[in-house]
């Protein structure tokens, strides 16, 4: 179906929006280039990446746009050129881009935020084994809703195992 | 610098001896750990002068530790590209690794079970390969070279993110455990959508070995988990081994004993055609040889085959690609002459078994 620009009402419209309130009330806008343009659209060019819609829909451009120009004072990389090439640049990064990068990997690893996992040694973070249990006692208890009694019983045997002093 | 490449053509990876836990369906398990040393940037914003001085510092890391002592050390920018490719068809360095630029390195032991590359995405690449589904064994490998390496180098480390890469993807484990699927019975009866779902529902991507398109070549399937901040090792690899592999390799058993019980004709057909042209044809790509072989390998699984025995068959499906063909005949071939030197090797490998 063609739209006639709602602005102009002259040109075919080009850029179908859908603003949506905090309500969920919908409304529909649709507009020609032109109009879309003197509005301050821009349509997205070619595919976009993770980063920029995460920047685009979650954050949101207002806030977006003074961290486009942040740069690490370290590599010197700027959030624009990490956004475009989808590498950082140093390790440093992870700490200057925080704000923006937070929500980006919560939402690439699943609503992951914090390491779980192996450590350096010369960190000497002690290498417990309570992790393990954790993890044994959850599989367990999915072990045992599922009925699944063998494996119930090889689990509670590891869980035994690893408890040991 | 290519003598030990020669070699390294003309045998098998030990990952490739079809064996191990579930081989008829499980070709091979693989571990990957992205690392990065403290006190340099990425590769991105890395100098020449800190490349190489990344690249020492690793060596130096290497031959402080014997558990290295033999393995073989690959200035990978000197290789040619025939070279190049050669490593990237064994699976011992990334496309990435072979096409890349400056100084990077790949280290690896004679068996190919374990690899380092040095200098690809990240400063630091640890492989480690399996035969069938090893999961444990592989981690173990993968856990003890980490330590051994860390005891002389300080990695990037962050107190929230864990381990820092290049990719904010792989930030936290690092870990990529990869698992390579045999699914030709599945591909027959149009059951692959199941696969797909057994792998999204734990949040793990699925891929052709082949290309990166959805159409795999000649059945086999890679799964491998995208998640590395938030989930430990330990609960990664419990996936694989405890819910997506069992269950995958269930529906493949389901659907092989379907095609025997209901379909008899038509899979002995499949099967018996495939070893009839292999053995018959002169000229042959590569894509229609790697279909052939994953019919021939399914045949000799299911027990409806027996002139052929497995390990000649997983090692045509390395030796019929075209860097490993052209290392055999030992000059460089055009797609044509690589077609007909293909049919050559499959007919003289295929006929004395």
């Amino acid at each position: 179906m063609a739209w006639l620009c709602s602005r102009c009402n002259k040109v075919q419209a080009t850029f179908h929006l859908t603003d949506i309130a905090r309500s969920g009330e919908k409304t529909e806008r649709h507009l020609c280039e032109r109009c879309a343009a003197e509005e301050g659209l821009h349509a997205i060019e070619g595919p976009i990446s993770m980063a920029e819609a995460i920047e685009k829909f979650v954050i949101g451009p207002k806030a977006a746009a003074p961290l486009q120009n942040l740069v690490c004072e370290q590599c010197g990389i700027s959030y624009r050129e990490f956004r475009n090439q989808g590498l950082l640049g140093c390790p440093n990064d992870y700490d200057v881009f925080r704000e923006v990068l937070a929500p980006l990997l919560e939402r690439a690893h699943d609503g992951g935020t914090h390491h779980v996992g192996k450590t350096p040694k010369s960190l000497g973070i002690p290498r417990t084994t309570q992790q393990d249990v954790r993890r044994l006692k959850r599989l367990l208890a999915e072990a045992v809703a599922a009925e699944d009694y063998e494996r119930a019983a090889e689990l509670r045997d590891r869980i035994r195992k690893a408890e040991q002093p | 610098m290519s003598a030990p490449l020669d070699a390294v053509a003309r045998r098998a990876g030990e990952w490739l001896r079809g064996e191990g836990p579930l081989h008829e369906i499980v070709i091979s398990t693989r571990i990957r750990l992205a690392r990065n040393i403290r006190g340099y940037s990425f590769l991105l914003r890395a100098t020449a002068e800190a490349r190489a001085e990344i690249a020492d510092a690793i060596c130096a890391a290497i031959r402080k530790a014997a558990m290295f002592d033999k393995y073989v050390n690959v200035d990978v920018g000197e290789l040619d590209e025939l070279d190049r490719r050669l490593l990237v068809e064994r699976q011992l360095i990334s496309r990435q690794h072979a096409e890349g630029s400056g100084a990077r390195r790949v280290v690896f032991d004679h068996t190919e079970a374990a690899s380092l590359m040095i200098n690809e995405e990240d400063h630091l690449r640890l492989q480690v390969m399996r035969s069938g589904l090893q999961l444990d064994d592989a981690w173990k490998q993968i856990d003890a070279i980490d330590d051994a390496l860390e005891a002389h180098l300080e990695y990037a480390f962050h107190a929230q993110y864990g381990y820092l890469t290049a990719c904010p993807t792989n930030v936290g484990t690092g870990v990529r455990v990869s698992v390579m699927l045999h699914l030709p019975a599945l591909r027959l009866t149009g059951e692959l959508e199941r696969v797909v779902h057994a792998a999204k529902d734990m949040k793990l991507a699925i891929r052709g070995l082949y290309g990166e398109g959805t159409e795999a070549l000649g059945d086999f399937f890679q799964v491998s988990n995208q998640i590395t901040l938030g989930r430990s090792e330990a609960d990664i690899l419990d996936d694989f081994r405890d819910r997506v592999i069992p269950r995958i390799v269930e529906y493949e058993r389901v659907a092989r004993d379907a095609l025997i019980r209901e379909r008899l004709h038509a899979l002995d057909d499949r099967i018996h055609r495939a070893m009839g042209l292999l053995r018959s044809a002169r000229v042959i790509s590569s894509n229609e040889a790697l279909q052939c072989l994953s019919h021939v390998r399914m045949g000799l699984h299911v027990g409806r085959l027996h002139s052929v025995d497995l390990r000649t068959v997983n090692e045509l499906f390395l030796q019929t690609q075209p860097a490993h063909l052209q290392k055999l005949q030992g000059e460089r071939l055009s797609g044509e002459q690589r077609s007909v030197a293909r049919a050559d090797l499959i007919r003289a490998r295929l006929s004395h078994n």
